[in-house]
């Protein structure tokens, strides 16, 4: 008999071993795809967002600037900005005006920033999608201001960012800088924070600590260090990761737990009759390294296909209530599939490795053992 | 015998899926191309208002403007801290809050 008629008919006798107990293996399959569904959903979705951080926030201001009052993030005066630029290296130094704004008709947090070159003018607003989305009109209609002073403030909006950008521009609400100020009083010599362009990249940091020599109630922060928000945020170690993988790496630990800790009686019998008629050891555990290649291969195939399908062609719709939490805006958003040859061998070799050994290890102690004892047991 | 050995299905269904996987790979590379025209479009948005995060959550400002957080106030105002806005509770500090400790 061949190499490939052996194995054949070992498979054979595997398939339907496990087609026996088709209810529970079925059911193994199910939880497993789920596991790995789960793992590896999470994995393509940080990925994604990490790497798309990374190319976009790139074109962030190279420093920001912004003055701490008592703990808190505070109005910047606009004559730090004349101190600023006295520093060696340091190019452009421009005021930036923008904060939040509650919109208790449908319970929204929208981001507004003015604009110093805004193309519409005043009185005139452009507005992210999921801003437009959450309103009952659209361009051409206008949106009432709740001001600093009571007094309403009705701005018309005239365009809606393009919704491609809706992973940075959902809530943004863009606006003329004398529109922001009459809204909310920021008095005309400060403004929220300070942006900075640099002659040397390299420089940024000696530059940072000299701002902070000369203002020391400010706190710059680099376009670097926002980077590295992103990039450690979305890591396998950042919170979120931790959250969603130690459920995931308890549930296949359990699963892994129940089948090296050993085998049915069933199971057991099934051996010894196997070695009774003549099985050797090693056909035994080919047959159940088999048994484990198939449940965990097909778990595997099916998790990972349908975490791929579920972040890149359904835009992650289960991760959705987990992280919209209490937002009221969330941007609809469809991921580019950074996905690499890497990324799935780790989640293969972290997924379907484990629970093959951990199917042979059990099986191996059965078979070594005399075949009378094992069906007496 | 009759009928189709079990192994053969086996080995068909496997082969299907990684028919299925290859397929995904394909649409992973035209997926990748056609991104980086959104990607390039989102980069103009953020360097044309000079925007500093990207809009995941919009129900806590610190988690609004992620890298904008600060760990000046105790009991809220960074992620992980205890507060009540389920976003917060996803994501650790930034790195730079935690290496300066409180600028």
């Amino acid at each position: 008999m061949g190499l490939i008629e052996k194995q054949q008919n070992i498979i054979d006798f595997t398939l339907s071993s496990l087609l026996r107990r088709k209810g529970k293996n079925a059911a193994l399959v199910v939880v497993y795809a789920v596991v790995v569904f789960t793992v590896s959903g999470v994995v393509f979705f940080t990925r994604s967002i990490q790497e798309e951080a990374s190319i976009v926030l790139k074109h962030a201001p190279e420093m920001m600037v912004q003055r701490l009052i008592a703990g808190r993030h505070d109005l910047i005066p606009l004559s730090y900005i004349e101190t600023i630029k006295q520093i060696r290296g340091v190019q452009d130094v421009k005021a930036r005006l923008w904060g939040y704004y509650f919109d208790p008709t449908n319970g929204a947090n929208y981001t507004l920033i003015a604009d110093e070159a805004f193309a519409h003018g005043d009185g005139n607003i452009v507005i992210g999608r999921g801003v437009e989305r959450n309103l009952p009109s659209s361009v051409g209609g206008t949106m009432p201001f709740k001001a600093y002073d009571g007094s309403y403030v009705f701005l018309k909006m005239k365009e809606v960012l393009p919704s491609e950008s809706e992973l940075v521009s959902a809530d943004l609400i863009m606006l003329s800088v004398n529109d922001f100020r009459r809204l909310f009083g920021v008095p005309g010599n400060q403004a929220t924070d300070l942006v900075l362009s640099v002659k040397n990249s390299r420089e940024l940091s000696t530059i940072a600590a000299k701002i902070l020599t000369l203002l020391p109630d400010t706190r710059p922060i680099t376009r670097e260090e926002i980077l590295r928000t992103y990039d450690a945020v979305f890591s396998w170690r950042g919170g979120m990761m931790i959250v969603i993988l130690s459920g995931a790496v308890m549930a296949f630990v359990i699963l892994a737990w129940d089948k090296a800790t050993g085998l049915s009686a069933e199971e057991k019998r099934e051996i010894g009759i196997l070695k009774a008629v003549g099985w050797e050891t090693s056909d035994i555990l080919l047959m159940k390294f088999w048994e484990g290649a198939a449940i965990s291969l097909s778990s595997f195939l099916l998790g990972v296909g349908a975490a791929y399908l579920h972040v890149y062609l359904a835009s992650s719709a289960l991760f959705e209530p987990a992280l919209k939490g209490w937002s009221v805006l969330y941007p609809h958003f469809r991921l580019t599939p950074f996905v690499n040859a890497y990324q799935v061998a780790t989640l293969f070799f972290l997924t379907v490795v484990p629970y093959t050994v951990a199917t042979i290890v059990p099986s191996w102690r059965a078979a070594t053992v005399d075949p009378d004892a094992v069906m007496r047991s | 015998m009759t009928g189709v050995r079990k192994s053969t299905v086996f080995f068909l269904s496997l082969g299907l899926a990684l028919v299925a996987a290859a397929f995904l790979a394909v649409h992973a590379s035209s997926a990748k191309q056609a991104g980086v025209e959104r990607l390039r479009q989102m980069s103009g948005v953020v360097e044309r208002y000079g925007l500093t995060d990207l809009c995941l959550f919009t129900d806590a400002r610190y988690t609004r403007h992620l890298s904008m957080a600060d760990l000046n106030t105790p009991f809220q105002d960074y992620p992980m801290s205890f507060e009540h806005f389920p976003s917060g509770s996803l994501f650790t500090p930034p790195p730079h809050l935690i290496r300066h400790g409180i600028d």
